[in-house]
C-alpha cells in the first residue's frame, strides 16, 4: 500500500500545477464546482461591471461564483481567522495591507502564485514574499468632504490632520471604527504615521470635538456623509478613499461635471488590497483560477470604475473619467509594516480606550 | 365596651352578615356559638379591622372605630391557625406587639415572659416555632395577641384541631388566663362545651341577626 | 432474589445507564470538554502584550449595571407579583402572560424594541440597558416570588396588622422576610442576566458601555484576539459560580417550610380595586410600548411613513449592486431551521436525562447538575469554546449545519429537563405499579405510563428551546458563518447602519421575530410553565 500511496501523493503533486495552468482543457473532463467569493460589505454582489466580469469567467472556466459579503474588512479577516482551515468560501477579497501579518501569522491562506503574477507592480507584489496572498488593487484613504456644506456655512476645508481638532470642525467628522473596518485602520495608522506617541492625544482631541464612530465605511459614507450622493447623513466629513470624489461624479444622476466632494489631500494613507485562496477550501483549483482571473487584465481594468481603485497590474489603461477627478496625493503617510504588524492590536485596544470607553 | 350595629359584609351575591350587632361589656367574655362557614371568622375580622363592613359601625368604649386600621384598633385576633410567624422564634412571636407598641426592651422582655410563665412554656422562648406541638403553636398564639394588652381579645375557634386530651386542658387554661389577666373577649366556636366553659355569657349566632323578612324591610 | 425484588416496578439499572448515556456523552463533549479547552488555552502561550487597561473598568461596569438592573427588577417587580399572586380579575391570565412573556423574547429584538421607544440622547447608555434587563426579567419576579406570595397566608400580615403594624411594618417585618428565599434567587438570576446581558449591552450599550461579555465577543470576533478573550471568559466564569454559590447558601439559610395555598380572591373595596388597576395598567404600558414602538417606527424611514421596511426586505440593496451583505428574508428561513434543530436537540437530550435523573436520584443528581452548568455560563463563552475546540480534523465542525443549533441546544436542555421532571416526579409509583400487574415489564411500563405523559411538557420543552434558538445572540455571533445568519444577527447588522431604511428593516425583522417567538411560546404552553419551576 505504503509504495502506491505515496506514488499517489508524487502524481499529484506534479498533476496539480498543470490542472491549474490549463484548466479549461482538464475541466471539461471533471465538471468544476462553483466557489465561493468571500468579499467585504461594500464589494458588490451583482449588476455591476465587476459582477459581468466574474460571469465572464464562469462562462469560460465553468465556474460559478457566488459572492457572500462577510462584514467590513476587519471582521471579515477577524472571521477567516477564527474559521482558519475550515473557512466559510473558497477565495477571499479584501484583506489590506494593515492587515497583512495577522492574516499571514494566522495560517488563514494557501500560498498561491498566480498566473500573471509577473505584471504585478513589483512593490506590491514584494509585500508577500511567500505568496499567501497576492496584491489586487491599491488606492488611499482620506479624510473626503463635502463642498457644498463648506461653501454654504462660509468655513474653509480642513487642510490636514491637525485641522479636525479646531472648534469649527465640531461635530463635523465621522470614522469608521479600525476594529471593525479597513478604512477605519488605515486612518488610524494615518494618525500614528503623522503624530506618532501623540496619536494618542490627538484621538482624544478628536474625541471632545465631536468624531462620531460607526463600524464600516459603508454606513459612514452613504448614511452619515453628507456630501455622498442620495444621503441622509450630516455629517460634512468622513473617512473614505482618494476616489470617492471620482465616483460621485460618474455615479451622478443628474449627470455633473465636478465632483461634488474632495479630498484633503494631506491626510492620505496608502492602503493596498489583497485575495489570496482560503486554506481549506474544498476547491482548491478553481479557487486557484480564481485569483488568476482577479489579477487578469480583464478584471483589472474594471477594477478603476468598479471598487475605485487602482490596478496592481501594470500596463492596464485607466479610464478618463478616473483620472480626471482623482487627485493624486503629493505624498502619502505610510508605516513599515513591521511595525503595523507588531503594534495593531495594541493600538486598536489604545484607540478603543481612548474613543469609545 | 364593644358594639358591632347591623353589620353587612357580602362576597359577590352571598351575603355574609346580615345587619349583625353584638354588644360586649369591658370584662365580658362572649362566646358566639353558631355551626362552622356561617360566618363567625367574618365578623370577627371587620371587628379586628381586616376587613371593612359594607355596612354598619363597630365602636369601641363609645367611639367610631369602623374606619380605623387594624393597627390602630388594640383588638387582638387569636386566629384559628394561630397563624404565627415562621421566620421569628417563639420569643419574637410574642413580642411583636409589644414591639409594634415601642415598648422598652426591658418591659419586653418581661411581658414575653410573663405570658410565658402564664401559658406554661417557660423554657422555649427560643423555640422555632415550626418545632412546635400542635398545643404549643396555640399556647404561643394566646400569649402573642395578648402580650400587647388589647382592649379586646377575639379568638377564633381557639381549640379545634386539638385532640380531646389536649381540648379539655386547654380549654380549663384559656379560662383562666382570660381571668386572670380581665381580658374583654369574643370566642367564636361551633362548640357547645367550649363555649360554656369560656365564657360569662353565650350567643346564638342566630340571635345576632333579625329575619331576613324584617332585614327586608329595614333595607327599603 | 433480593437483586429482582429491588428492581421489582423500576427500571433495571443498565437500562438508566443507557439513558444517561447520550445526555452525559452530551454535555461532556460539548460543553465541559470546551470549556477545560478554554481554560487550556489561556496557559498554553503566554499573553502577548495585549493591553487589558480597561479591564478592571469593564468589570466594574458590569457589576454594577448588574447590581442596580437586579434591584430595579425586584422594586419594579414586586407589585405586579403581587396583585397576580393574591388577586383574581378578569383578565388576570393575559396581564400573567404578558408580564412572563418578555423573559423569552430574543434579547436582540427587545434591544431594537428600546431603541425605537428610546429618544436617541438615552442610546448607548446605561440607563437603557438597565430599562431592558428590568423588563426582561420582571417575569423572573413575577414567577418566583409571586409563587411564593401565593402560599404566604394572608392572616399572617392581618396578625401583624392586629398587633399593631401598619401596612409598611407588616411588609418589612413580615411579608419580606418570609419572601426572603424567593428574593434570593430571583435576585440570582436577575444578576445573571444581567451580568452576562450580551444582546441588549450590545444594542443599548453600545461601544461606549461594554460589558464583560461584550468585551469577549470583540476581542474575539473584532480584534481576533482569542486568548484574550478566553482570559476574560475564564474570569467571568469564576465570578459568576461565586456569585451563584453565594446566593444559594444565602437562599437555603433563609428558607422556610410554608404550607399554606392560600389562593386569590377579587379586590375588595375602592382602594384595592384601585390598587391593582393602577398596577395591571402600569403592566401593560411598560410592557406594551416597546413593542408599540418597535412596530411603529418599521414604518418610518426617517422621511415620513412608508411601507418601505417591510417591502424592500428581501431586495436590502445599500446602492446598486452592493447589497447589506445580510438578507433578512433568507435569515428566517435559517433562524427556523436552526430553531426546529435545536428543539429535537434539546428534547431528545432532555427527554433521555430527564427519564434517567428521575428513575436513579444519585446518577441523576450529577447529570441534572451537570447539564443544568452551561446556563451559569455566558454564551458568549460557550460558543468561543465550541469553536477553539471542535477546529481540528476530524473533528471540525465549525461549518456544519447543526454546529449552531448545537450551540443553541445547549442552553435549552436544562430547561426541557425541568420541565419534563415536573411532570415525570408527579406520577404516582402505583402507576408503575399498576402497568406492571397488568403485566407490564417495567421497560414497557416506563414507555407507557412515563413516556406518555411526558408529552405535553415535552411540547413546552420544545416550544421553549425554539424560543431560545430564535432569540439566540451570543454563541451565534462567535460561530456565525457569512451567509447563514440568524434573525438576532440580521437585525444587529442592519442596526449598525444609520441611515432611515436600514433602521426600519431592522425594526421590522425585530418585530417578525418577536412575533415568531411570541406565537412558538404561546403554542407550546411556555408561558404556562415559564420560570414555575425555576428556583
Amino acid at each position: 500500500m505504503r509504495p502506491i500511496a505515496r506514488a499517489a501523493i508524487g502524481l499529484s503533486v506534479v498533476i496539480t500545477p498543470l490542472v491549474a495552468g490549463c484548466s479549461s482543457s482538464d475541466s471539461a473532463k471533471r465538471a468544476p464546482s462553483p466557489i465561493t467569493l468571500v468579499a467585504y460589505d461594500s464589494f458588490p454582489t451583482k449588476d455591476t461591471a465587476l459582477n459581468a466580469a466574474l460571469d465572464e469567467f464562469a462562462q469560460s472556466t465553468g465556474i460559478k461564483v457566488t459572492v457572500v459579503t462577510a462584514g467590513d474588512a476587519g471582521t471579515m479577516l477577524t472571521k477567516a481567522r477564527l474559521t482558519a482551515g475550515n473557512p466559510e468560501g473558497d477565495v477571499m477579497f479584501g484583506i489590506d495591507s494593515t492587515q497583512l501579518s495577522a492574516a499571514i501569522d494566522d495560517n488563514v491562506f494557501a500560498p498561491y502564485q498566480p498566473n500573471g503574477s509577473n505584471a504585478i507592480s513589483m512593490n506590491l507584489a514584494s509585500m508577500v514574499p511567500g505568496h499567501e496572498l497576492t496584491p489586487v488593487d491599491f488606492g488611499d484613504v482620506c479624510i473626503n468632504y463635502d463642498k457644498e456644506w463648506f461653501a454654504t456655512n462660509g468655513i474653509e476645508p480642513p487642510g490636514n490632520l491637525a485641522d479636525l481638532t479646531k472648534p469649527e470642525y465640531k461635530d463635523l467628522l465621522v470614522v469608521e471604527n479600525p476594529s471593525a473596518s479597513s478604512p477605519g485602520l488605515a486612518f488610524l495608522m494615518a494618525t500614528i504615521a503623522e503624530f506618532g506617541d501623540g496619536w494618542t492625544d490627538y484621538w482624544a482631541q478628536l474625541r471632545a470635538n465631536g468624531v462620531t464612530v460607526v463600524d464600516g465605511w459603508d454606513a459612514a459614507y452613504y448614511e452619515d456623509f453628507s456630501g455622498a450622493a442620495g444621503s441622509t447623513g450630516d455629517r460634512p466629513l468622513v473617512v473614505s478613499y482618494g476616489s470617492s470624489p471620482p465616483a460621485e461624479v460618474i455615479f451622478a444622476d443628474p449627470p455633473r461635471t465636478d465632483a461634488p466632494t474632495a479630498v484633503v489631500d494631506s491626510t492620505c494613507f496608502r492602503q493596498v488590497e489583497f485575495a489570496g485562496v482560503l486554506r481549506g477550501t474544498k476547491h482548491e483549483t478553481e479557487a486557484r483560477q480564481l485569483v488568476d482571473f482577479l489579477v487578469s487584465s480583464r478584471f483589472q481594468s474594471e477594477l478603476p470604475l468598479g471598487l475605485f481603485v487602482y490596478p496592481a497590474r501594470t500596463g492596464v489603461a485607466l479610464p478618463e473619467e478616473f483620472t480626471k477627478y482623482t487627485v493624486v496625493p503629493t505624498k502619502t503617510l505610510s508605516l513599515d509594516p513591521a511595525t503595523i504588524a507588531a503594534n495593531r492590536q495594541k493600538w486598536q485596544d489604545e484607540w478603543t480606550d481612548i474613543v469609545l470607553r | 365596651m364593644l358594639e358591632a350595629n347591623g353589620l353587612v359584609v357580602g362576597f359577590g351575591a352571598q351575603t355574609i352578615l346580615d345587619q349583625l350587632s353584638l354588644r360586649v361589656d369591658d370584662g365580658e367574655v362572649v362566646a358566639v356559638l353558631g355551626p362552622s362557614g356561617a360566618g363567625k371568622s367574618t365578623l370577627l375580622r371587620v371587628i379586628a379591622g381586616l376587613l371593612r363592613p359594607d355596612a354598619g359601625t363597630v365602636l369601641l368604649d363609645g367611639v367610631d372605630i369602623t374606619d380605623r386600621p387594624a393597627h390602630q384598633r388594640n383588638i387582638g385576633l387569636m386566629f384559628q391557625d394561630e397563624q404565627l410567624f415562621p421566620h421569628l422564634d417563639v420569643f419574637a412571636n410574642i413580642a411583636f406587639g409589644p414591639r409594634m407598641h415601642r415598648w422598652s426592651d426591658d418591659r419586653i422582655d418581661q411581658r414575653v415572659h410573663e405570658l410565658l410563665g402564664l401559658v406554661g412554656l417557660g423554657g422555649l422562648a427560643n423555640r422555632r416555632v415550626d418545632r412546635l406541638s400542635g398545643g404549643e403553636k396555640k399556647r404561643v398564639a394566646l400569649a402573642r395577641a395578648l402580650a400587647p394588652r388589647p382592649a379586646v381579645l377575639l379568638l377564633d375557634e381557639p381549640l379545634t384541631g386539638l385532640d380531646r386530651d389536649l381540648h379539655d386542658r386547654l380549654i380549663a387554661e384559656l379560662s383562666e388566663v382570660l381571668a386572670a389577666t380581665k381580658t374583654t373577649a369574643v370566642v367564636v366556636t361551633h362548640d357547645h362545651d367550649e363555649a360554656g366553659a369560656l365564657a360569662t355569657r353565650v350567643v346564638q349566632w342566630t340571635e345576632l341577626q333579625p329575619l331576613s323578612g324584617v332585614d327586608d324591610q329595614q333595607r327599603a | 432474589m433480593d437483586r429482582h425484588r429491588a428492581a421489582l416496578n423500576r427500571l433495571p439499572r443498565s437500562f438508566v445507564v443507557v439513558l444517561a448515556t447520550a445526555p452525559a456523552l452530551f454535555i461532556v463533549g460539548f460543553y465541559a470538554w470546551p470549556v477545560v479547552n478554554l481554560i487550556w488555552s489561556t496557559t498554553r502561550r503566554t499573553t502577548a502584550g495585549s493591553p487589558f487597561r480597561h479591564t478592571t473598568t469593564i468589570v466594574w461596569f458590569t457589576l454594577w449595571q448588574a447590581v442596580v438592573s437586579t434591584v430595579l427588577t425586584l422594586v419594579a417587580g414586586l407589585a405586579p407579583a403581587y396583585v397576580l399572586a393574591r388577586y383574581s380579575f378578569t383578565g388576570r391570565r393575559a396581564l400573567l402572560a404578558m408580564a412572563t412573556v418578555p423573559f423569552v423574547l430574543p434579547t436582540v429584538a427587545v434591544g431594537a424594541a428600546f431603541l425605537a421607544l428610546l429618544p436617541d440622547s438615552w442610546h448607548g447608555t446605561a440607563r437603557a440597558m438597565i430599562l431592558a434587563h428590568v423588563f426582561f426579567n420582571v417575569a423572573v419576579v413575577v414567577r418566583l416570588v409571586g409563587s411564593m406570595i401565593a402560599v404566604i397566608p394572608h392572616d399572617l400580615v392581618g396578625a401583624a396588622r392586629t398587633l399593631g403594624a401598619n401596612a409598611a411594618q407588616a411588609t418589612r417585618l413580615v411579608l419580606l422576610p418570609l419572601l426572603a428565599p424567593a428574593l434570593w434567587s430571583a435576585a440570582a438570576v436577575i444578576f445573571l442576566f444581567s451580568f452576562t446581558s450580551f444582546g441588549v449591552a450590545t444594542l443599548l450599550g453600545g461601544p461606549t458601555h461594554p460589558t464583560l461579555e461584550v468585551e469577549i465577543a470583540r476581542r474575539a470576533t473584532q480584534l481576533g484576539d482569542v486568548r484574550g478573550a478566553a482570559t476574560l471568559s475564564i474570569a467571568q466564569l469564576v465570578m459568576l459560580a461565586v456569585v451563584i454559590v453565594w446566593a444559594t447558601r444565602r437562599q437555603r439559610r433563609s428558607a422556610l417550610e410554608l404550607t399554606g395555598a392560600t389562593g386569590s380572591r377579587r379586590p375588595r373595596g375602592r382602594r384595592e380595586q384601585a390598587f391593582v388597576v393602577t398596577v395591571a395598567v402600569a403592566t401593560v404600558l411598560a410592557i406594551g410600548a416597546p413593542m408599540a414602538a418597535l412596530v411603529a417606527r418599521s414604518f418610518d424611514t426617517g422621511r415620513g411613513w412608508s411601507l418601505a421596511g417591510w417591502t424592500k426586505l428581501g431586495t436590502a440593496e445599500v446602492r446598486p449592486g452592493v447589497g447589506l451583505g445580510v438578507d433578512p428574508l433568507a435569515s428566517i428561513g435559517v433562524s427556523l431551521r436552526f430553531a426546529v434543530v435545536a428543539a429535537l436537540i434539546a428534547c431528545a437530550i432532555g427527554f433521555l436525562a430527564a427519564s434517567a435523573i428521575a428513575a436513579s436520584p444519585r446518577l441523576g443528581r450529577l447529570l441534572d447538575t451537570g447539564l443544568m452548568l452551561p446556563l451559569g455560563t455566558s454564551a458568549v463563552t460557550v460558543g468561543l469554546g465550541l469553536l477553539i475546540t471542535f477546529d481540528v480534523s476530524p473533528f471540525d465542525w465549525r461549518a456544519r449545519w447543526w454546529f449552531i443549533p448545537l450551540g443553541h441546544a445547549l442552553v435549552a436542555v436544562p430547561f426541557v429537563v425541568r420541565s419534563l421532571l415536573t411532570v415525570l416526579r408527579t406520577i404516582p409509583s402505583d402507576l408503575h405499579a399498576a402497568a406492571a400487574t397488568l403485566g407490564a415489564a417495567p421497560i414497557r411500563a416506563w414507555w407507557h405510563v412515563d413516556a406518555r405523559a411526558l408529552r405535553r411538557p415535552l411540547l413546552a420543552g420544545a416550544g421553549f428551546s425554539a424560543a431560545i434558538s430564535l432569540g439566540e445572540f451570543g454563541a451565534t455571533t462567535i460561530l456565525t458563518r457569512s451567509g447563514r445568519e440568524t434573525l438576532p444577527i440580521a437585525i444587529n447588522r442592519l442596526l449598525g447602519r444609520s441611515g432611515g431604511l436600514p433602521r426600519a428593516q431592522a425594526f421590522a425583522v425585530a418585530t417578525i421575530l418577536l412575533a415568531l417567538t411570541t406565537v412558538v411560546v404561546m403554542v407550546s404552553g411556555v408561558s404556562e410553565r415559564l420560570g414555575s419551576d425555576r428556583a
